[in-house]
């Protein structure tokens, strides 16, 4: 780890326009520090400056920058409310990290690329302009959706799968006041300047997560991981799915470890509205789904993987195939 | 008298001591240390004044260090000196190496290779200064590091018996199958780390070793000092699994430093570092051919291997091992064939050779059953040979139809479904397999001193480590039970080089050969005290601190007259060893789902059946079955070491990519444990089982999955990746 | 705002104080400031949770946050649980039922067990809760709730009879 200098914002003014690097739970910045990833030379600890509270706002909740990931997952209104966004976080990381992690850092976390992480080797993402090892490397981590010759990385995280999928939105604070960003244009793409992750700018800090009115309908939170517990997804579905007199009347979709972002596609959600749940259509909806998608070699399984968890998604969403044993 | 094991020792002399030790599931004596936390391993010794040393790694695959730019990093605060002296180590020793492995950091032999040592006054600034310091390399133009499409140079002894090919052409029914596994890490919990002080000209290193008297040697012959020099301490170590049999380069580099700066050095490797330097298991390919005639007697076994290590290096994944003994069949080729490539050192990884051998034979023996129509344990049952193929001598005991029969009826296999796909549960298939364990038995020269105090309490002492095996436990049990002292009073001292020369842990034979020095050096104990009660040795009994023997009941400390009674027991292998075809045997069973949809395959649950001679303590052999069986679980679904084959590094060196099991893997398992005596192995019939729990376990889940969903995978691990293509349709 | 202020908090009930190299891990604090080796260093990134202690209440991993950050916390170690002549119930489990072998991740397991068994008393839910609201203590349950403690020996199944002893015991 670099040298740094450490000071403790003790209100929200002292973190925000500052060159510091906010430190929260520091799950992934400490992490990333000790590889050198990261090395910023002054640290700025905001776990005492409050936003630590989850409030009531309009219809919805207000998710404190500050919460603790195993706060939030554990918080009755969420799991009552929001129980989609409790599974994904629950689904995440280890407990003992999630009781560190935080939501707004949460979002910000960096993502898993052996290159990225590994010092010495050529990443875009922590060097940019030096190329990407990834492209034509061990790649079966990495994005099938969205990914250009600069950059092939993932968002690594569940909760913000989740919050796509909510339609949250996140509160930022800068010098120059305040803003609200949808989640689902939080994250960026890597384009050309994948050393951007989402959309922040230096000194800006995420003070809060808002979550739109309780939508119902059946909530669903499948990671699919090479090993059943505290793993990276390979594939992740984030799907609150609701019916009406035999018909699907909502169907709001998001997809983690896919690509650079949470993905979002509408045009799913859209083909599922309106139609009687059946595996036909259950099928063509993930065909859509996967059409654009493009594998890099090591993760060209991640394609026909991201179908089938969706198909099987929406049968668990609506009641098809049930959970009975039969011996055939 | 080195103590050669030449006759098998039949008098079973613990089934007729009366102290109620052996066997018994006590709880280990140094528990309580472990689980406050006061154990002290390695790193845990800090010594006043010690400096932090951290190692620099390559980040080439291969070619040579042209500068280092110390004095950049010798500027920085805190640090003391950059070293990259010609004794520090490339490579670690492999297990009973017994001198320096290859040595001379300048020289790169794969990407991740220890090249320098940092040392600083505090951990943060030596790990920063080792980052920091800039290095100029010559690399070579070209570097083998595909094993695929290699030459290859025998990695052991084939054997080629008969004519496989024409009994191949000639049986009813035969399977021709390529395999794949991927290479595993040892990924101990506690990463290798030395504490090296010297006073004067000797060296006294506090690390995390297996093999203590070997690692001696070593760690003397790379400091170029005689081994009376050294002094080695291992009283505690985090895991093992063959990744601490030998010195590694924590400890040379750290002795190096300390010697030069004049004060004590702590080495620690990053948990990156210990998957990026320290052995791997080799990644196999394994081609077998299996041949059954008209009447389902095997006639002909082929197992042909294919498997990687540096230039050099001596070791060669056995892959063939088990298959040498386990079936009949007399035409055979067996072969291991080494290619040599730039990655990190290949070496003993838990069972090296069944681990990945037994795994890939016992899928393909499950082909066989199915294709010839019997029930998988029918076919294993009825091609056991009588004696070794090829070698024609006896098994030493084998209680492999005990475990397969007791196994069967303990968890239901008479309900498994006779074809694939006949179970559904919602989205996941479920099924059932079977497979065989077995894994070479071995007894290695081993001494113990057992010391009767006058107050009659005892002490074991060997430099045998413990390396969560049970050594104190079972060590502590052989020396009470042979001289009816109770465990209360019983204490036993390991992992120090200036005791007696133990086995040491690794191939499992820590138990059997280290117990049966303990167990010698008791016997002569017994015989001097039988000599001063004046009966024969045979009529003496000793219970509870008292000598009982012809109506004579006197207490021990008596006899002792205020005066200790000491003995170093010793053994060596003798001709039991070659006259004996000796392993240990079992069955594994489980029960898997496979999700239709998703392809992750989750374990129900798992049963194993295992014989591996005397049971020493129920408790601990039963934790070593577990801890076998969790492994074979991650051996099948989990576990693979990733490279990148552009420039030879390690993609996955850390526990965050490489998957060992965690809680959430892990179904109920069940442990039966077959008692018998097995003579030729060792003076207290017992054999080893460390190793044991996870040959062939992964076969068994592998045959489970094709009897779940009826996909037969030939490439392990069985991630979803690899399993999903090959899906039926989930709906 | 002061640059590098010290951070005063409470180790197993003694007060400390840091103010040295503010890249010290809680981890390395512990270890070689404290002397309290039973925290163990098994990855330094959060990948294993040997480095398990409890924060004011909660399981943290005590690599992956600074010594400076613990300013007003109260931690408890392996240490702070209990001790050879005084075992806690966990522990006391853990040895009966041989829940560690090689005992480097012990301390951990038990660290996390002891938090464990205070945020299933408190209903938190888990991934593998059928109902978000009303978590049974299932062993899935128990499994997924440990299964950020790494264990190579493969003691899992001990480990997870020994947590099930000691909760029967607290009943």
């Amino acid at each position: 780890m670099k040298f740094f200098d450490y000071a403790r914002a003790t209100e929200l003014s002292e973190a925000i326009g500052e060159f510091a690097k906010p430190i929260a739970g520091g799950t992934n910045l400490l992490d990333l520090m000790k590889l050198e990833v990261e090395t910023p030379s002054r640290l700025m600890d905001i776990n005492h400056i409050g936003l630590n509270e989850i409030s009531p706002h309009g219809d919805g909740l207000r998710i404190g920058a500050l919460v603790r990931n195993a706060d939030c997952a554990a918080d009755l209104r969420v799991r009552r409310d929001y129980p989609l966004l409790a599974r994904a976080i629950l689904a995440g990381a280890s407990p003992q990290l999630r009781n560190r992690a935080t939501t707004g850092g949460n979002l910000c976390q960096r993502t898993r690329c052996t290159y990225f992480m590994r010092l010495g080797t050529r990443c875009n993402k922590r060097e940019p302009g030096s190329g990407c090892d990834a492209i034509g490397g061990v790649n079966r981590d990495h994005a099938i959706f969205g990914a250009t010759e600069h950059c092939i990385a993932t968002y690594p995280g569940d909760m913000a799968v989740a919050l796509a999928a909510l339609d949250a939105s996140v509160q930022i604070e800068g010098i120059d006041g305040s803003r609200q960003v949808s989640l689902r244009d939080f994250h960026r793409l890597p384009d050309g300047d994948p050393h951007l992750d989402n959309v922040l700018t230096g000194g800006e800090i995420i003070t809060s997560v808002k979550l739109p009115a309780p939508v119902g309908g059946k909530q669903i939170y499948r990671k699919i991981r090479d090993r059943a517990s505290y793993a990276f997804a390979l594939v992740s579905v984030a799907a609150i799915v609701t019916l009406d007199q035999g018909r699907i009347t909502r169907a709001d979709l998001a997809f983690g470890g896919v690509a650079h972002k949470p993905w979002h596609d509408p045009a799913v959600g859209r083909a599922l509205i309106g139609n009687e749940p059946s595996d036909q259509l259950f099928s063509e909806a993930a065909d859509l789904l996967v059409n654009q998608a493009k594998g890099q070699g090591g993760n060209d399984f991640k394609i026909p993987l991201l179908r089938r968890s969706l198909i099987a998604v929406l049968r668990e969403a609506t009641g098809i195939g049930g959970n009975d044993v039969r011996n055939l | 008298m080195f103590g050669t094991y030449d006759i098998p020792d039949q008098r079973n002399l613990l089934d007729r001591t009366r102290q109620g030790l052996i066997g018994a599931p006590l709880e280990r004596p140094e528990s309580g240390l472990k689980v406050c936390g006061v154990a002290p391993y390695a790193a845990e010794h800090h010594p006043p004044n010690c400096a932090e040393g951290v190692l620099v790694t390559a980040t080439i695959p291969q070619g040579r260090v042209i500068a280092l730019h110390k004095d950049e990093v010798l500027a920085m605060p805190g640090v003391l000196g950059v070293f990259a002296d010609k004794r520090m180590l490339r490579r670690p020793a492999q297990g009973t190496a017994g001198k320096a492995p290859v040595q001379d950091v300048r020289a790169v032999e794969y990407h991740g290779q220890p090249i320098a040592l940092v040392v600083a006054e505090t951990f943060e600034q030596a790990t920063h200064a080792a980052k920091a310091l800039r290095v100029e390399y010559e690399a070579s133009a070209t570097v083998p590091l595909d094993p695929e499409g290699l030459e290859t140079e025998p990695g052991r002894k084939p054997v080629v018996l008969g004519d496989l090919d024409q009994a191949m052409a000639e049986a009813a029914h035969s399977v021709d199958l390529t395999f794949t596994t991927e290479g595993h890490a040892s990924a101990a919990m506690e990463p290798h780390a030395s504490v090296a002080e010297w006073q004067g000209d000797d060296l006294t290193l506090w690390g995390s070793f297996q093999m203590i008297s070997h690692n001696v040697k070593e760690l003397a012959d790379s400091l170029r000092i005689a081994p009376r020099h050294v002094r080695i301490r291992s009283a505690y170590v985090g895991g093992g699994f063959g990744s601490k049999l030998g010195i590694s380069h924590d400890a040379v580099a750290a002795a190096i430093a300390a010697r030069e700066l004049g004060r004590p050095v702590r080495v620690v490797l990053s948990r990156q570092q210990v998957f990026d330097t320290i052995t791997r298991r080799s990644e196999t390919g394994q081609r077998l051919r299996l041949a059954l005639d008209a009447g389902g007697y095997l006639a002909g076994i082929g197992h042909e291997a294919w498997v990687s290590n540096l230039p050099d290096e001596p070791f060669a994944e056995p892959v063939t091992q088990a298959t040498e003994f386990l079936y009949s069949g007399e035409n055979r080729k067996l072969a291991v064939n080494l290619a040599r490539i730039s990655r990190v050192t290949s070496g003993s990884v838990r069972a090296p050779g069944e681990a990945v051998g037994m795994q890939v034979l016992e899928a393909a023996m499950d082909e066989l059953a199915e294709k010839a129509g019997f029930d998988p344990i029918e076919l294993r049952k009825r091609n056991l040979p009588s004696s070794q193929p090829g070698k024609d001598r006896p098994y030493s005991s084998r209680m492999l139809i005990e475990a397969l029969d007791q196994g069967a009826r303990a968890f239901g296999w008479q309900d498994r479904k006779p074809r694939p796909c006949m179970t559904r549960e919602g989205e996941w298939w479920l099924g059932m397999g079977v497979a065989s364990a077995a894994r070479v038995n071995m007894l290695r020269p081993a001494a113990a001193r057992v010391r009767l105090e006058p107050d009659g309490s005892l002490r074991v002492q060997s430099d045998q480590t413990d390396i969560g095996t049970g050594s104190y436990a079972i060590l502590g049990q052989i020396a009470g039970e042979m001289l009816g002292v109770p465990i209360a009073r019983v204490t036993v001292e390991l992992g120090d080089s200036s005791l007696p020369s133990g086995a040491g842990s690794g191939g499992s034979f820590g138990a059997s050969s280290t117990g049966s020095a303990v167990f010698r050096a008791c016997e002569a104990i017994r015989d001097k005290l039988a000599h001063r009660l004046g009966v024969p040795i045979e009529a003496l009994e000793l219970r509870d601190g008292m000598a009982i023997a012809s109506g004579r009941e006197v207490a021990v400390i008596e006899l002792l007259r205020g005066e200790a009674m000491e003995e170093i027991g010793r053994i060596k292998p003798g001709k039991t060893d070659k006259d004996y075809a000796q392993a240990s045997y079992g069955a594994f069973f489980c029960e898997v789902a496979v999700n239709a949809f998703t392809a992750e395959t989750r374990l129900r649950r798992m049963l194993g059946a295992f014989g591996f001679g005397r049971v020493l303590n129920a408790r601990t052999a039963r934790s070593q079955c577990l801890g076998g069986m969790v492994w074979g679980i991650g051996s099948a679904l989990t576990e693979e070491l990733g490279f990148d084959l552009r420039d030879g590094q390690m993609t996955n060196h850390d526990l965050a990519g490489y998957h060992v099991p965690c809680h959430a893997d892990i179904p109920a398992l069940e442990v039966i444990l077959l008692e018998e005596r097995d003579a030729p192995a060792s003076p207290i019939q017992a054999k080893g089982v460390g190793e044991l729990a996870i040959c062939g376990a992964a076969a068994a889940v592998a045959n489970a999955i094709y009897n779940a969903c009826g996909v037969r995978m030939h490439d392990f691990p069985m991630t979803p990746a690899r399993l999903l293509p090959k899906l039926p349709d989930p709906f | 705002m002061p640059l590098n202020p010290p951070a005063n908090f409470r180790v197993n009930g003694k007060a400390c104080r840091y103010s040295g190299d503010a890249r010290r891990s809680l981890l390395d604090f512990l270890r070689d400031d404290m002397g309290l080796y039973g925290t163990k260093k098994g990855c330094d990134h959060g990948q294993c949770g040997a480095c398990t202690v409890i924060v004011d209440g909660s399981r943290v991993n005590s690599c992956l946050t600074l010594a400076v950050m613990q300013d007003g916390c109260e931690v408890t170690t392996i240490e702070g649980l209990g001790s050879p002549e005084a075992l806690s119930v966990l522990q006391r489990a853990f040895v009966t039922h041989d829940g560690f072998q090689c005992g480097y991740c012990t301390p951990g397991q038990i660290c996390s067990a002891t938090a464990m068994i205070e945020e299933l008393a408190q209903g938190w839910p888990s991934h593998v809760s059928a109902d978000l609201n009303n978590p049974v203590p299932s062993d899935d349950e128990l499994r997924e709730r440990m299964s950020g403690n790494l264990c190579r020996c493969g003691a899992y199944p001990n480990i997870l009879a020994a947590i099930r002893d000691a909760m029967e015991a607290a009943r």
